[in-house]
């Protein structure tokens, strides 16, 4: 068995932290300067210029592109072949994102007891962290920093297994509409269709994770996701909501088989800022 | 583009329409969802509150700590609606403005045509730009909350827009009015 270290696993979890929310995902850049050839509006063409502007300065000076830099999940593809020594697994990832929020100067945004005394834990732990065991003897560590603007935005809904996909693309359209200007679009609409209740939003925040511009390998999901991609761009939200033909800078569906009596939808609003940034050890 | 000073008066009010390119300089205090909890619980039972509202402007935002050297770190605005039940009390007593980002409640809109106020949208996801207007920085009160304390930020020329004028226009429906176009199935 191949053996990696806590302490890897905390260094990682730091840089990736710290680069994730400074440096703006290289494909979402692409898409906001590929939008300002098709923004019509000038307050929208504005806001998009502020943001590429943005996001220069945040990766000169190493600052982070927003203020919410999120609370953090983890997603780890742990090898089979792999075992972790030196430590706590779960202890290690804390400890990352203790030093990369320090160090990296980012915002701590997480309290515990949410119900009560919602007290800032001061460091931004925990994270949340999802383990998928698969094959061979690497460990691939994904950090997602997501911030509260567009969770708070984002939507899940049990349909009935006969709705069809005309219930999923209003339930989209729905979703996107409620948020308006407050996911700070243009959005990056991460959709997931099928599974359970609970798996559903896990499966919806994987479909942030494809790269802007790569569609379903299924050509009929694919077809959807450009349905869904024109009509989110006719709503005129725009940039910032001040109106204009760029919403969404990409719809991404991801599906997975589910009960014969459900159909379960989770639409994840991302922002103009998806943060992701991934290590494999 | 209307350069705008606070604190703000009536006559400055009166001249900004939704729409309008604003640069505001001044101070202007940071307050988000604890602290406008513990702002309005203090109005209601009569009590002082840490900052003169009269005139004042809120920017809704936590900002990111400041770098070594730096006066501020990341600093743009949070999403306003969740300020909306606390907005009215507050407008009531005398604040004139605010910034944030997106749309604001039917009550805080009407509100703001009563108390003849300001709603001034920037925009999210930009604090790292947004950072560079702010030229001064302290810590004013609830230092408990952290990055939801109430800060006092020095601004200059800090670029927003005029969201909802003291008229209740609002930028947000005349966008899709403006933008949208029906979708295909509808």
């Amino acid at each position: 068995m191949r053996e990696i270290s806590t302490r890897e696993v905390t260094q990682a979890v730091k840089r990736l932290c710290i680069g994730a929310n400074s440096s703006l995902r290289g494909d979402i850049l692409n898409a906001l300067q590929e939008a300002l050839r098709v923004e019509e509006s000038p307050a929208g063409r504005k806001v998009l210029e502020w943001l590429v502007e943005n996001a220069r300065i945040a990766k000169e000076e190493g600052v982070p592109i927003c203020q919410d830099c999120g609370m953090v999940t983890v997603l780890l593809q742990l090898g089979q072949g792999v075992r972790i020594v030196g430590g706590d697994l779960r202890e290690a990832i804390d400890q990352g994102v203790r030093e990369g929020y320090r160090e990296g100067y980012l915002r701590k945004s997480v309290v515990e007891d949410p119900c009560f005394s919602r007290r800032n834990t001061g460091d931004n732990t925990p994270a949340i962290i999802y383990t998928e065991v698969v094959p061979g003897d690497g460990l691939k560590i994904i950090v997602v920093p997501k911030g509260a603007g567009s969770d708070n935005s984002s939507a899940l809904k049990m349909l009935n297994p006969t709705d069809g996909i005309l219930e999923v693309k209003a339930f989209v359209l729905e979703t996107v509409k409620k948020a308006g200007a407050d996911s700070c679009p243009p959005l990056v609409i991460g959709v997931g269709v099928g599974g359970s209740f609970d798996s559903v939003g896990l499966l919806s925040k994987k479909a942030l994770l494809r790269p802007l511009g790569m569609a379903n390998p299924d050509a009929r999901i694919a077809q959807l996701e450009k349905e869904i991609f024109g009509e989110v761009n006719g709503l005129g939200i725009g940039p910032a909501g001040f109106g204009g033909r760029v919403t969404t800078l990409s719809v991404s569906i991801e599906t997975s088989p589910t009960h014969m009596a459900s159909l379960p939808v989770a639409v994840n609003l991302g922002c103009h800022a998806l943060r992701s940034a991934e290590a494999v050890l | 583009m209307l350069r705008v000073t606070t604190p703000l008066h009536d006559d400055v009010i009166d001249k900004l329409r939704a729409g309008d390119e604003a640069a505001i300089s001044g101070v202007v205090y940071t307050a988000r969802d604890q602290a406008h909890r513990r702002l309005v619980e203090a109005l209601t039972r009569g009590e002082e509150v840490p900052f003169n509202l009269e005139g004042q402007v809120i920017y809704y935002a936590g900002p990111a700590p400041a770098k070594p050297g730096c006066v501020i770190g990341s600093a743009g605005p949070t999403t306003s609606s969740r300020m909306d039940v606390f907005t009215p009390l507050l407008l009531a007593h005398g604040l004139k403005g605010m910034i944030g980002k997106g749309r604001r409640s039917e009550e805080v809109k009407k509100a703001i045509k009563k108390h003849k106020a300001v709603y001034f949208a920037t925009v999210g996801g930009a604090g790292a730009l947004l950072s560079k207007f702010v030229k001064g920085f302290k810590v004013i009160a609830y230092e408990d909350l952290g990055p939801e304390a109430v800060f006092e930020l020095e601004v200059e020329d800090f670029p927003a827009v005029v969201a909802i004028d003291a008229l209740g226009n609002d930028i947000y429906e005349e966008a899709i009015r403006k933008w949208g176009r029906p979708a295909k199935n509808e």
